[in-house]
């Protein structure tokens, strides 16, 4: 076991990327609990602990896409079309919820695969396609519901609900969309760093050209990612529009593919392509919601929320740059002839 | 004697683990064409680094008309009046003719506004056209222009620098003949006009067509110079080589099954209407000489299947094979060692062990998970079988010396079952001493039976490495010589597209 470094050990998971960015975290959270107290109120960590799973999960979505070298924008549209359509299934057409959800990710991952064909068999701008989807999604998601708000009531939708909203361990437990991220984090290490899919995802966000003459099947890979980066964006749809009980179209999940690529940015995803991990996504992601959690506990004004968040991202990929140049530069460039 | 333009004197130059020049020097008079030759990897462009401002020496004088000048950056390069036309043009192509010439430094007019002069840039730019004889509109968008005029351009923009001394990086090496002729002609006229020339070139008949001296270096030192009159083919390539061709050439155990190989009316995008077959025997080196654009490259790319084929046969050990991507070529074993190794033939922001692996991948992976002791084992083997000089199988491919960049590509092919290995310029940029261990490789892996297609434009190469060479012209492979058979005139009259009986 010692000997095999296929195992799990703490070091290599914790890189240094991921330390620079985790060291922000514990301290910001160190300010904020001596500040207020109430950070540290069980209700208070509980609900942050919610948030994180929720956009943890399609934040892990959007690096994989990423770590290829495209980009997904339309995730945050796509949630109020799939809040909307789960809301009529459920409630309208008197789906089984066990018919309704599946549906829900199922349609996710067909859009995913509509954006991978365009990006990687039609050779589009993943910025375009995934920006064309974001105003389509959008707009379909309106027109479906006649722009009125669309809700859930009360009812719990067999164990969806529960899945979706309960706690595992009573009221005061840990929130289920945070044990949701745990798994699909675990899952994800697995498949991003230690899999040949992995591999190849880094492969071809790296150099694309040279992975296709390694004899990597670089379209189908980049192509996939999307339909990954679906599969899970579905699964956070769901809990999201569960979250809010009752989807208003027009405002549903609005810049939220916004808050995942600066979660996986923050995690050391470049948007060139070829770099990021999962542990680096995940701690990103936390760090916004602890962020957002500061502005409502110390009484900052609301209104300075987005320039909060945007100032912290800045200077965090600031930080990192400069400190990764330096790096660089210490090891000494090696002269080529 | 006219007093010298420039003097480099005792020039050494270093990087980590080689001397790039040793004690170099190199005189050049006023209104004189001085060709500097050598070998790929002989240091001509690092000298040229240091004169156009791009590297320093770490020893060594340089002096500009008799003065000692320190030349640390490009721009005290051109202020100097030294100007570079390098072998990739340095032009941008969604400008105009002008606007390329008077980059970065345009005439302004409207004070705080730093509008560009356009009516001045114009009538600036003509003048230098008309010197050089370019009938082309100072307004023509550069992407209109072939490349040779785009080169006229460069030359242009170096006049207007009021450079006195134009360096050419193998100006013609994407040229046509008539249009080498032209420049050829151009050059004259500039020494006409009082210019000196430093003209690097590989083609030794361009050479003594326009040389008024000729520089040789080799291994990074002088190996000797060459007056007008003993300017010769012979003269050149003796002090080039400076050893017997014979030494690069090892003899090998022989070919068996002719027909391993085969290929048959394989025709590729680059030209639709040309076909190609020949065959290549187990434990052969079958060269393919030929002029830059023959088609060589999009042959290689074809057969390995990163380009369509839009038609033709391949066979392999008499088995049809139908290759329609990389996977299905590496599949059969025919792998592709690529011209461009920064580019396509590794992802050099990887380790090397992560190179290596790569498309071995799922047999190091069980159930889809990779073994990295298997991983480390592979790469760690590799690595010490073929010599690769790295501080470690985690160091990253962008980080060796092009040499062991090439190793390294080598070794990812090697850690699977080779049957047919394609080289597409294999030791271009490579020092003296892995080209060597690279021949080595070759003639290694031709006598364990393995089909060796090598793609080279270094006519030493091609002859010294090669059991028999297949010359392309034009997409089509105008014949084919056997060792006895060998020589540069025979691959040259097939290069140009004569043909073997004439």
């Amino acid at each position: 076991m010692a000997n095999e470094r296929g195992g799990i050990s703490l070091a290599p998971m914790l890189a240094k990327k991921e330390l620079g960015i985790f060291v922000l975290l514990v301290a910001l959270c160190t300010i904020v609990a001596l500040k207020s107290p109430a950070f540290l109120s069980s209700a208070n960590l509980q609900n942050t602990a919610r948030l994180i799973g929720m956009y943890g999960i399609f934040s892990i979505g959007l690096g994989i896409v990423i770590i290829t070298g495209g980009i997904e924008l339309s995730v945050g549209s796509a949630f109020a079309l799939q809040g909307v359509m789960l809301a009529i299934m459920l409630r309208e057409w008197g789906w089984h919820w066990s018919l309704a959800a599946p549906a829900v990710v199922l349609g996710s991952m067909l859009i995913g695969c509509l954006h991978g064909v365009l990006v990687a068999g039609v050779r589009m701008q993943a910025f375009i396609v995934t920006l064309c989807g974001l105003l389509f999604y959008r707009g379909v998601a309106r027109y479906i519901a006649n722009d009125e708000t669309k809700g859930f009531g009360t009812e719990s939708f067999g164990p969806l609900r529960d899945l979706a909203t309960g706690n595992v361990g009573g009221v005061n437990g840990v929130p289920m969309p945070f044990v949701l991220l745990l798994v699909v984090a675990a899952v994800m290490w697995v498949v991003l760093h230690r899999s040949v899919y992995g591999r190849y995802l880094f492969a071809v966000g790296r150099n694309e050209d040279a992975a296709r003459y390694s004899g990597i099947n670089s379209r189908l890979v980049i192509a996939s990612a999307y339909v990954v980066c679906g599969a899970l964006a579905g699964v956070a749809g769901i809990i999201i529009a569960f979250y809010t009980n009752s989807i208003s179209p027009a405002g549903h999940g609005n810049f939220y593919e916004l808050y995942g690529i600066a979660a996986a940015v923050l995690g050391g995803c470049s948007l060139s392509g070829g770099e990021g991990s999962i542990i680096g996504i995940v701690i990103g992601t936390a760090l916004l919601q602890v962020l957002q959690n500061l502005v409502n506990l110390l009484g900052i004004p609301s209104s300075l929320n987005f320039a909060v968040m945007g100032a912290v991202i800045l200077i965090g990929v600031l930080a990192d740059q400069l400190l990764s140049r330096r790096r660089g530069a210490a090891k000494g460039g090696v002269g080529k002839t | 004697m006219t007093e010298p333009l420039l003097e480099l004197e005792g020039i050494t130059k270093r990087f980590p683990g080689v001397t790039a020049l040793d004690n170099v020097s190199l005189t050049v008079r006023p209104a004189e064409v001085v060709a500097l030759i050598g070998e790929n990897g002989a240091g001509k462009s690092t000298l040229m680094k240091i004169l156009g401002g791009v590297h320093q020496a770490d020893a060594g004088a340089i002096r500009i008309g008799g003065r000692q000048v320190a030349i640390r950056t490009v721009a005290d390069a051109i202020a100097l009046g030294i100007g570079f036309i390098h072998q990739e043009l340095n032009v941008l192509d969604n400008l105009d003719v002008a606007g390329n010439c008077f980059l970065g430094r345009e005439p302004l007019w409207g004070g705080p506004l730093k509008l560009i002069n356009r009516a001045r840039i114009f009538s600036e730019t003509e003048k230098y056209l008309e010197r050089l004889g370019l009938s082309v509109s100072p307004r023509t968008p550069l992407k209109e222009l072939s490349l040779a005029q785009q080169q006229m351009v460069e030359i242009a923009k170096a006049l207007s620098q009021n450079a006195r001394l134009i360096i050419m990086d193998e100006p013609t090496s994407c040229l046509t003949l008539s249009e080498t002729d032209r420049l050829l002609a151009t050059v004259k006229e500039l020494r006409a006009q009082g210019m000196s020339v430093i003209y690097i070139s590989h083609r030794l008949g361009e050479v003594e067509q326009c040389a008024d001296s000729v520089v040789v270096l080799r291994d990074g030192q002088n190996a000797g110079a060459l007056k007008r009159e003993e300017i010769s083919h012979q003269n050149m390539v003796r002090l080039m080589v400076g050893r017997d061709l014979k030494d690069l050439y090892v003899s090998g155990a022989g070919a068996q099954e002719p027909d391993f190989f085969r290929v048959r009316g394989l025709r590729t995008t680059a030209y639709p209407h040309c076909e190609i077959s020949f065959s290549a025997a187990r434990g052969e080196i079958l060269g393919f000489a030929g002029l830059v654009g023959a088609g060589r490259s999009e042959m290689a790319q074809a057969l390995f299947g990163v380009d369509k084929a839009l038609g033709g046969d391949v066979a392999l050990g008499g088995k049809p094979l139908a290759i329609r991507s990389a996977r299905a070529a590496i599949a059969a074993g025919i792998y592709l060692i690529p011209e461009d190794r920064r580019r396509t033939g590794l992802i050099t922001s990887m380790t090397v062990r992560e190179n290596i692996t790569l498309p071995g991948l799922p047999g190091l992976a069980s159930a889809g998970l990779i073994s990295r002791r298997r991983e480390d084992e592979l790469a760690a083997r590799q690595v010490a079988a073929l010599h690769v000089k790295t501080p470690s199988i985690e160091t990253r491919a962008m980080n060796l010396s092009g040499g062991n960049q090439q190793k390294v590509v080598l070794a990812k092919w090697l850690a699977l079952q080779p049957q047919v290995l394609i080289f597409d310029e294999p030791t271009r940029g490579i020092d003296v001493g892995a080209k060597a261990e690279i021949y080595k490789l070759m003639r290694g892996l031709a006598d364990q039976g393995v089909a060796i297609m090598m793609i080279s434009s270094d006519m030493e190469e091609v002859m010294g490495v090669s059991d028999r060479i297949a010359v392309m012209h034009e997409g089509a492979i105008t014949g084919f010589l056997a060792r006895a058979e060998f020589s540069e005139e025979a691959i040259m009259h097939l290069a140009v597209g004569k043909t073997a009986a004439a």
